[in-house]
């Protein structure tokens, strides 16, 4: 993403109001082109800033794009002035976007190099809460995060003494911990944080609870109170018990606490009356999420939304297809984290969603209506 | 009754001439819940939120907010619990008789049948048996099932597989004796329910509840100790919490124990 002229289509960097070849004001955010190259490199050794005295020596260069602006970059160890890299933008600890730059073609256990990983929060070597066992999402995230690397999965379950599918599998894993963790109940969550909390690196919170209906079909508030238990005051009590713990470890070595990772409904974004009070409890959670953002942000700890449509799970079976496939959904929490991003769309519902909602807000709570 | 025999009663159970025998699981989040098909509305489980814990919150006190649905841990059912029972009159906790918070109980110990079966139910000539070595179970006790399932780890305890729990009860046709024949105020259980884990597919489903109900009487369930009890003679205090047109409630049940 780089400003371009609608003018001429020159690239401009840094941000500016006219386009420096052709003075058009008419300068918009658009894909850039990654590719460049490494003019100079130089290597910070005492810098003024403390965030980067911590992490000393620290390389930086000049990049020069193919599509013209010279740029000051982060780069990977394997960049070598002169040759071609591949640039990209990327939210560092502040959550601030910067440019990383890293060789053009694939090098040697790429993703382990150490600024690379500040930038990220590669699941790699570390140690991984997922806190519903029980459903088919938190299943398949523990086999995705396994696959991809993580030291330890601990995997919550609720209600241990009630048996349930899949859990033969989960307990048979190599590297894969079961513990007891009923995210709605404080003391639950609080007394498994007393015994893991200084180990969980990146949280992933499975929570699922989802129930058809609205608001006049629906007699009473017993099940909106479960969707509010389970979903938005789990959500409380995962960060009460876990969050303080991770904040403080952001800076703990190589493998670091470095994100929380909550699964919504993208009718967080707009209510679906089909499923309408499931939507406002994932609202409420989404909401949650922005103010867990900020309080984690002074640990460098990120907080990655992932937003899907229906999944192709028990409760959205009255649902026709398209639906997100659970194993999907486990993909693209890992690839979300090795790219260190904040927020995904998964699957075609929630991406039209999004862009609908961006488009006309009020077409789209026409079109949910039906 | 004159009052210096009460007085008597009281210095017995301070002395410990006569036990106190508490039937009481803890009430807390951990324990297991009756499951229902999901569709189902579920029972709330047991949440203990800290209000307070000498801190910020409340320098000098410590208090919780406890929120639980009434059928959790060791409780009551209430006639109006059941269809049976809708109709009665007096049929919920807080319009119950006090009196019948007070009787007396018979434990029948079948203990050794549900380690070798699950899925054992209690019948007429199990309960006849019983009866020709400890006498005719008057009218107005409890019949308390004793299985020693609350000695179970909780998986075991409630016991579930894909078809649902595999726990002991009674059969249909003890129930509707037992209510009707021998007139008892009560059944009560270890396990979760006063009826049996498949008790769904019994005629009538759930046959406790629907006779004990529909006579006005009442049910006991997650109990534990009962192991402590003579087969008579045990004086069951079992008085649930005065819950508006509730249909049970978490209770302390405690047992009195003569020394004979």
């Amino acid at each position: 993403m780089l400003q371009r002229c609608e003018a001429c289509g020159a690239f401009a960097y840094p941000a500016r109001e006219a386009c420096p070849s052709c003075l058009s004001p008419d300068l918009a955010f658009a894909d850039a082109p990654r590719g460049g190259v490494l003019l100079a490199e130089t290597t910070a050794r005492v810098p003024s800033d403390v965030y980067f005295r911590e992490r000393v020596p620290w390389r930086i260069g000049l990049v020069k794009m193919d599509c013209g602006p010279t740029i000051v970059a982060h780069l990977h160890t394997d960049c070598v002035e002169g040759a071609p890299v591949r640039m990209s933008l990327q939210l560092d600890k502040s959550g601030q976007a910067v440019t990383f730059a890293r060789p053009e073609g694939e090098t040697p256990n790429m993703a382990d190099d150490r600024q690379w990983r500040e930038m990220t929060a590669d699941p790699k070597f570390r140690r991984v809460l997922v806190t519903n066992g029980r459903s088919v999402i938190g299943q398949e995230a523990v086999v995705a995060l396994k696959a991809a690397g993580a030291k330890t999965v601990f995997v919550g379950v609720a209600e241990p003494w009630r048996p349930f599918a899949g859990e033969d599998l989960l307990r048979r894993q190599e590297g894969v911990e079961v513990v007891t963790l009923d995210a709605a109940d404080e003391k639950s969550a609080a007394d498994l944080a007393a015994d893991i909390g200084g180990k969980v690196e990146i949280l992933v919170n499975t929570t699922e609870y989802v129930r058809a209906g609205g608001l006049l079909d629906r007699k009473g508030t017993s099940i909106a109170r479960d969707e509010i238990d389970q979903a938005y005051l789990g959500f409380i009590n995962l960060a009460q018990a876990f969050g303080p713990a991770m904040r403080m470890r952001g800076a703990d070595g190589i493998n670091n606490s470095v994100a929380w990772v909550n699964i919504l409904s993208v009718y967080a974004l707009a209510n679906w009356p089909a499923f309408g009070a499931y939507s406002a409890s994932q609202a409420a959670c989404l909401s949650l999420s922005h103010c867990l953002r900020a309080e984690l942000r002074p640990g460098g700890i990120k907080v990655m939304n992932l937003f899907t449509g229906p999944v192709d799970t028990e409760w959205f079976q009255t649902v026709p297809p398209p639906k997100v496939a659970p194993r999907a959904v486990a993909q693209a929490i890992v690839s979300g984290l090795k790219n260190g991003l904040e927020e995904m769309y998964v699957g075609d519902v929630a991406e039209e969603i999004r862009q609908r909602l961006a488009a006309n807000p009020k077409a789209l709570e026409r079109e949910l209506d039906r | 009754m004159q009052s210096k025999n009460l007085l008597e009663l009281a210095g017995a159970i301070s002395s410990g001439a006569v036990r106190v025998v508490d039937l009481t699981f803890t009430l807390s989040p951990d324990f297991p819940v009756i499951v229902l098909p999901p569709e189902f509305g579920q029972a709330a489980p047991v949440r203990i939120q800290e209000i307070s814990r000498y801190d910020g919150r409340g320098p000098a006190w410590y208090w919780n907010n406890v929120t639980f649905g009434e059928h959790t841990g060791t409780h009551f059912d209430a006639p109006i619990h059941w269809f049976t029972g809708k109709d009665l009159p007096n049929n919920a906790v807080d319009t119950m008789p006090a009196k019948d918070m007070i009787a007396p109980a018979c434990v029948i110990d079948c203990s050794a049948e549900a380690a070798q079966d699950p899925d054992f139910v209690l019948t007429v000539p199990i309960v006849e048996a019983w009866e020709g070595k400890h006498g005719r179970i008057p009218a107005r006790h409890w019949v308390l099932l004793r299985t020693d399932w609350s000695k179970k780890g909780w998986r075991d305890y409630s016991n579930l597989r894909d078809d649902g729990a595999h726990t002991p009860g009674p059969n249909p046709a003890v129930m509707k004796w037992l209510v009707e024949e021998r007139g008892i105020i009560g059944f009560g259980t270890e396990t979760i329910g006063t009826d049996a884990g498949q008790a769904g597919h019994f005629e009538p489903p759930y046959p406790a509840h629907h006779f004990l109900h529909g006579a006005g009487r009442y049910g006991l369930q997650c109990l534990c100790n009962l192991d402590q009890l003579p087969a008579t003679g045990a004086v069951i205090v079992a008085s649930p919490l005065k819950i508006q047109n509730g249909s049970g409630s978490p209770l302390r049940v405690i047992a009195l124990v003569g020394s004979n």
